[in-house]
């Protein structure tokens, strides 16, 4: 049974992550999702210091906050200050992240975070965590609902921007010309992306949910040229790594997180180098037979 | 408070000596070398090393059995390098986008690094206690062996970058150039890319994998507001990391319990935000005062230049306008023109007289000119660009605050003084 709640959680946070991550990397925001998860921890130190729990509302909210703020900061120095954007992502995440350390070993007596939870969270303890109702009711492993929660959130969004976020990824100047506000998808975007990322600290860290932001829709990316058949495509390497990646952590007995993660990369591997249209191995080919042609 | 930086820089305790050194190399020599990164555009490429030595640290634990720092050394070496070259191979030969490249090369050696990592903690094996300090840093525990190591590759960096200082700079700026004037192009990408995977890896020790990327970009960024020499922005780098590196030494000295990594960062960080605010000349706020000054300016030569206008609507006789006057002869929000006109009259070019403003004679000579670049522009455009009358206005309009003496001596030849705008209007001289 804690096979089943640990990979459908993973799973949950994984088709949240990836589907977000379509529109990440088709904006060249990967890094940025990438920023978003390491600064979010100042928010989550301090929401945690306000309700005194690390699964409410309000810390969800909170560094959903903090993550928006992160993409106006990044925008900040790069327009006002003019700094190479990579530079300003750099400068970002590192400075709110180190605050956010500074903040726990501070107040390390009433904060209940380390900092390796942190890098690369602990989902084997899903099914330990489990949200008991006030009538003694057992209902379950907590991170599971939250997985689930999370995920219809994310669904919503989806659902009710998708129009709005594919014109504004392929077409910024046509979006911006009949009205549509890139800056306002772009933000909202950001505020999902926070919001997953703070739900899925627990169970795979600040590192590794970039993983699952990245790796999925990355090697759906090789395999097709549309939006939708990359959305779906990114859900079923979701799945099938969430799988994977749990087996193979009991097998050698390692981190869950980083088996899945360690599996996901394996999987871009070898649509990088086997794709049917774009793999390395194959448009190599494709490369020797013009070569011969021409000579 | 004085009890305790006395303390501290008496250096009678050899710990703090040997700590202190520890930081400020390691924070000096990655600034410099993330100076190069940074101008070369691939700041971020050094979070992606920083992650990616993980599992060639536990790799090289898991082959050699014990935490031989030489031996560590060299696995994290291998993975980082391998990393960087992943990162050009997948942009090079896919669709995959630089950004998306480096988070995912990121992600997926640290998530395998992470797997290593428990694997070999789950064995219990006395020896792995402290492969941790990689992920988390331990500058406040740097002693003994593992000083002299990372010691000794600081100051070999350092003396590196010393060394082919000309060389990366051209690389840095302007690789088809460097080509062209025969340097080995692709041998000093690998020397920058080795010297970057050297300073991550060392620099690990002090920060650890999250915050290296910070030890490269920010005092390289911070450096950049204050000098466009890239020799003096390498040494403000390397000072502000040395400095960054000092100050997080001593807190950890003054407070045990404080991260000394973290500090470090946060030092660094505020020395950088203070320098995207405050330096002349880049800084956000000297940017923001020329800006207003400069809107200032053209408010004044607009406001000067409609009082022109209205005194050659009453044949050139320059009396005193009131506000309501001005505003008709073209929109003003009635509290900035008022700002505006006091302004001017500061400067002597424009007096009141009973609610009336009127030019004084420096002021009718500026007005004038104002005036005068508009048309003269004008019909520079009409008669060498051969652009309709009726779209030259508002060109003229931006340019008149900007063209200088000489450009303005050099149009009157051209055109040879011409009497008239294309809308007919006489061109004062």
């Amino acid at each position: 049974m804690d096979a089943v709640y640990i990979i459908t959680t993973a799973s949950l946070f994984a088709i949240s992550c990836s589907l977000l991550g379509c529109f990440l990397i088709l904006r060249r925001m990967a890094m940025v999702g990438d920023a978003i998860s390491h600064a979010v921890l100042p928010g989550i130190v301090l929401a945690f210091l306000v309700s005194g729990s690390r699964d409410s509302m309000q810390m969800i909210l909170g560094a959903a906050l903090l993550g928006v703020f992160t993409t106006f900061l990044i925008e900040f120095f790069h327009k006002k200050a003019r700094l190479q954007t990579d530079a300003a992502i750099g400068v970002t995440f590192t400075w709110l992240f180190a605050l956010g350390v500074i903040l726990i070993s501070v107040y390390a007596g009433q904060v209940d975070l380390d900092q390796e939870c942190v890098l690369y969270g602990e989902i084997a303890y899903v099914p330990i965590d489990l949200w008991i109702t006030e009538g003694g009711q057992i209902l379950g492993p907590r991170a599971l609902y939250v997985s689930a929660f999370i995920l219809l959130i994310n669904l919503l969004f989806l659902g009710l921007a998708y129009r709005f976020l594919h014109l504004t990824t392929f077409d910024p100047a046509y979006a911006a010309s009949i009205g549509i506000s890139i800056a306002l998808w772009n933000y909202l975007l950001m505020g999902a992306v926070s919001m997953t990322t703070v739900a899925a600290f627990d169970s795979v860290g600040a590192i590794l949910v970039v993983a699952l932001f990245v790796v999925p829709p990355a090697t759906a990316y090789l395999l097709t040229d549309k939006l939708k058949y990359m959305m779906g495509i990114s859900v079923l390497i979701s799945i099938l790594i969430s799988i994977l990646g749990y087996y193979l952590a009991v097998a050698i007995d390692g981190s869950i997180a980083g088996a899945i993660v360690s599996v996901a990369g394996v999987g871009f591997m070898l649509a990088f180098l086997f794709s049917p249209r774009q793999g390395v191995l194959r448009s190599r080919k494709k490369g020797a037979v013009k070569w011969s042609e021409v000579s | 408070m004085m009890e305790t930086l006395k303390a501290f820089f008496s250096f009678s305790d050899p710990s703090i000596v040997s700590v202190t050194l520890g930081a400020v190399l390691l924070s000096a020599s990655s600034a410099v070398v993330g100076t190069f990164t940074f101008l070369k555009k691939k700041a971020l490429v050094g979070d992606a090393v920083a992650h990616a030595v993980l599992p060639g640290i536990c790799l090289a634990f898991l082959l050699a059995g014990n935490k031989n720092p030489l031996i560590l050394l060299i696995g994290a070496f291998i993975t980082g390098w391998i990393s960087l070259v992943l990162i050009d191979w997948i942009t090079a030969r896919s669709k995959i986008k630089e950004d998306t490249a480096i988070a995912l090369v990121l992600s997926v050696f640290f998530g395998i690094g992470i797997l290593l990592l428990t694997r070999i903690q789950h064995t219990g094996n006395a020896a792995q206690t402290g492969l941790q300090s990689f992920l988390f840093g331990k500058a406040a525990a740097l002693v003994g062996q593992d000083l002299l190591i990372f010691g000794i590759v600081a100051v070999l960096l350092l003396c590196t970058v010393a060394l082919f200082f000309k060389e990366l700079k051209l690389i840095a700026f302007d690789e088809a150039f460097a080509q062209a004037t025969g340097l080995p192009v692709k041998g000093l990408n690998l020397l920058l890319t080795t010297l970057t995977v050297l300073a991550v890896v060392t620099g690990i020790q002090a920060v650890g994998v999250v915050l290296m990327a910070a030890m490269l970009i920010t005092p390289a960024a911070a450096a950049r507001f204050w000098t466009d020499s890239v020799l003096r922005m390498t040494l403000i780098a390397a000072f502000m990391g040395a400095f960054a590196g000092l100050a997080g030494a001593f807190v950890s000295y003054t407070a045990p319990t404080m991260p000394t990594g973290p500090w470090i960062v946060m030092i660094i960080s505020l020395l950088a935000l203070f320098s995207f605010f405050f330096a002349p000349q880049r800084g956000i706020l000297y940017r923001q005062y020329e800006q207003r000054q400069l809107q200032r300016q053209i408010m004044e030569e607009n406001v000067l230049k409609e009082l022109y206008h209205l005194g050659e609507k009453d044949q050139g006789s320059h009396s005193g306008r009131s506000l309501e006057e001005l505003i008709e002869e073209r929109y003003f929000p009635e509290k900035r023109l008022r700002t505006a006109l006091r302004r001017l009259r500061k400067k002597g070019w424009v007096q009141q007289q009973n609610g009336q403003w009127g030019f004084t004679k420096a002021g009718q000579e500026k007005g004038r000119r104002v005036v005068k670049l508009h048309r003269l522009w004008e019909a520079y455009l009409s008669t060498y660009l051969k652009i309709a009358p009726d779209h030259v206005h508002e060109d003229a309009e931006t340019i008149e605050h900007i063209i200088t003496p000489e450009l303005e001596a050099e149009l009157e030849q051209m055109l040879d003084f011409p009497d008239r705008d294309p809308h007919q209007s006489k061109i004062p001289y």
